[in-house]
């Protein structure tokens, strides 16, 4: 088997990130404290499912072997996918929900405003609409995580222990790998250190108006992006698929 | 749909315990007035803002927003709505006044 | 809400309740701070409320397949019109405020099953065509339901259903367009839609509510400008406009009795199960446990977060006034 082109991989890690996150946002419609929080969740799980489109249609261009969004969404099991381990993480309480958001948002704001510099065009135009997406986004999470840390005793605790959960799978956003490296170099794609520092201060911003802390246990779990998933995204996959597989080749 | 100086009492304001009333305006585009779209319950500002977004703009509605709290609004008395809104002094209006067709628009 | 002080008592002009009775005679709206007859209020809040409850509820049958939609279109599709629902529910949420109740206590009287929600949400969805025909079918109900309440006497409710009915035509087009994709799909599909389309129908009909005979509401409600049109006139109205659209589908409708009257100018068609209907109104539907379960747990879930929100614009508060002193 021939290694894929690296643009084909680094557009399925940015699709895949946001498939997932999509898929996971959109069991949440109905089940939020407020009527006006649904609103505000769907609004971002369809940026998230724009994003995951735009990508993953840009990719199977890319590819060119005839596969389109929905063969890459439908088609690949866990082991094809590349999205970010923090992305396959659950739902949980309305605080892990939110401390997900804030450090995806944290560090999509930055990645999309590099890749809307990228030498490639689509990639660029993409990325441009993504960022303006982000930016509410990291309002909303940001906004949240400082009323839940800040507000009763519960939701600190709730908060702080939604960060403690979370954290250790933030290192996977920025474990890049050689099919970043040559992109990198051609001024396609970002390269996740140089974005490390704005996600770590905005991170630290949101937090300490919030009054909550980084946990101090360094461990960080990566693989996401080799295929290298949490027992998790083995779940969420088959619901995502079951009607599409149950179906093959036929129209929706 | 609320409609500005329409509350009818403070009871809708602020539910005791619940999150208050906020009164959301929304300029379509530019050149255009903010115009009241409807309400959202928040607990604060900020958050009434982004709500008021999420809700009113879905289908690119609007360029801005307002959030204004329900019970900062000043409303005139609908019992004397005739004796404030009587009005009718035709003199005001254009077509009041009779000219001549020749002498063309004015 | 303030206003002005030192009101003139008067003994001029209509007393309150001639011009209410006016102002309806006229065709006129009725606008929230407008003296009405307790009656009506409570009609028009029971009504509302009862609305914005099925939009809300509302979300939960179609929510079901959001995980599981064939297509990333579809996905986002589904995703948006399940957003509108919760929209919708605020919108009238908000319309019934102006009557003098807040959403909370609204809220509380859906969760303790002392107001009531459309019976069509306690049906369940169990195929991905089910999708498809509650868009066509129960938004395509609901849209003859609520094009008729555009025109319903009380201001706000009027002007809700406006926005409501501009932004439902797409739900109604997207439904029918899963049917017709299914309908010319694969015999797997096709079986899907018709499947879908046997369990829908009736529900569909039924849920314009009881024939205006046995409608206790309907009179005094047609009176008072709050109903324009009566439930049967709209079924008919629904059933003469879906006809034609299964016909194109390919599809069946399941009612042997269904018939072209060349007379009445209208399809005629067979008796709806009434008393399955009212089983379900009384709380037995196949459903009717699991949506009001799902519902309360929501908010349930969700009270520390409503507190923390609170909490914190509270201490927001405090600190301002301590920065400003």
């Amino acid at each position: 088997m021939s290694t894929p082109a690296p643009l084909f991989t680094y557009l399925l890690r940015l699709g895949d990130d946001n498939l997932v996150l999509g898929q996971q946002l959109g069991a949440l419609l109905s089940r939020m404290p407020e009527l006006e929080a649904d609103i505000a969740v769907a609004n971002v799980c369809l940026d998230h499912l724009g994003q995951a489109r735009n990508f993953l249609t840009y990719a199977a261009e890319v590819e060119g072997a005839g596969r389109d969004e929905d063969q890459l969404a439908m088609l690949r099991d866990e082991r094809g996918f590349r999205n970010a381990v923090l992305m396959e993480q659950p739902n949980g309480d309305f605080a892990r929900t939110m401390a997900r958001q804030l450090f995806v948002d944290a560090y999509q704001v930055p990645l999309y405003e590099g890749l809307s510099r990228s030498t490639d065009d689509r990639l660029a135009g993409i990325a441009e609409k993504a960022a303006k997406e982000a930016r509410y986004h990291l309002r909303h999470s940001g906004t949240w995580v400082v009323r839940l840390g800040d507000g009763t005793a519960e939701s600190h605790c709730r908060m702080q222990a939604a960060i403690d959960a979370l954290w250790p799978f933030t290192g996977d956003l920025f474990a890049a790998d050689e099919v970043e490296a040559s992109l990198v170099a051609e001024g396609v794609a970002v390269d996740p250190a140089s974005i490390r520092p704005a996600f770590d201060a905005t991170v630290g911003d949101v937090l300490a108006q919030a009054g909550l802390r980084l946990p101090e246990d360094p461990y960080q779990r990566i693989g996401g992006r080799q295929g290298l998933h949490t027992e998790l995204l083995g779940h969420l996959l088959p619901e995502m698929q079951s009607l599409y597989r149950a179906n093959p080749g036929v129209e929706w | 749909m609320n409609d500005l100086n329409d509350r009818t009492t403070t009871t809708t304001a602020a539910p005791v315990g619940g999150y208050p009333l906020w009164e959301v305006f929304v300029r379509a585009r530019r050149g255009l007035n903010h115009v009241h779209a409807g309400s959202v319950h928040a607990p604060d500002a900020d958050t009434a803002l982004q709500h008021a977004r999420d809700v009113y703009t879905r289908r690119a509605e609007g360029v801005s927003v307002w959030v204004v709290p329900s019970a900062a609004i000043v409303a005139s008395d609908p019992d004397a709505r005739d004796d404030w809104f009587e009005g009718s002094k035709p003199y005001r209006h254009p077509t009041f006044y009779t000219i001549p067709d020749e002498v063309g628009h004015l | 809400m303030e206003q002005s002080t030192f009101t003139t008592a008067t003994t001029d002009g209509p007393t309150p309740a001639e011009r209410f009775d006016q102002l309806i005679a006229a065709g006129e709206k009725i606008e929230p701070r407008d003296w009405m007859p307790e009656a009506y209020r409570r009609t028009m809040i029971r009504q509302i409320a009862q609305h914005a409850h099925s939009e809300v509820i509302g979300q939960q049958p179609e929510g079901n397949w959001i995980t599981r939609a064939p297509s990333l279109r579809r996905k986002a599709i589904l995703v948006a019109k399940v957003q509108d629902e919760a929209g919708h529910g605020l919108y009238l949420y908000s319309a019934c405020e102006t009557l003098g109740i807040s959403r909370d206590e609204l809220n509380e009287l859906l969760h303790q099953g002392r107001q009531k929600y459309s019976s069509i949400f306690n049906y369940p969805t169990l195929s991905w065509a089910d999708v498809g025909a509650i868009g066509w079918l129960v938004d395509g109900a609901a849209i003859a339901n609520q094009v008729a309440l555009t025109r319903t006497s009380y201001g706000p409710y009027a002007r809700a259903m406006v926005r409501i009915c501009k932004e439902e035509s797409f739900h109604q087009r997207q439904g029918f367009e899963i049917m017709m994709t299914l309908a010319r799909g694969s015999e797997a599909q096709r079986d899907m839609a018709q499947d879908a389309l046997n369990r829908w129908w009736w529900p569909s009909l039924a849920m314009l509510g009881p024939p205006d005979e046995q409608s206790t509401h309907t009179e005094q409600s047609m009176q008072w400008g709050i109903k324009v049109e009566t439930n049967d006139e709209i079924r008919q109205k629904f059933v003469d406009q879906t006809v034609p659209q299964a016909q194109f589908l390919g599809l069946t409708l399941p009612d042997p009795a269904l018939a072209w009257n060349e007379e009445r100018g209208h399809w005629d068609f067979g008796e709806i199960d009434w008393d399955a209907f009212w089983e379900v109104v009384r709380g037995n539907g196949p459903c009717n446990r699991e949506r009001l379960a799902h519902k309360v747990k929501a908010w349930e879930d969700g009270a520390w977060v409503r507190e923390a929100a609170l909490a914190h614009a509270a201490k927001q508060d405090g600190r301002g006034l301590a920065a400003t002193a």
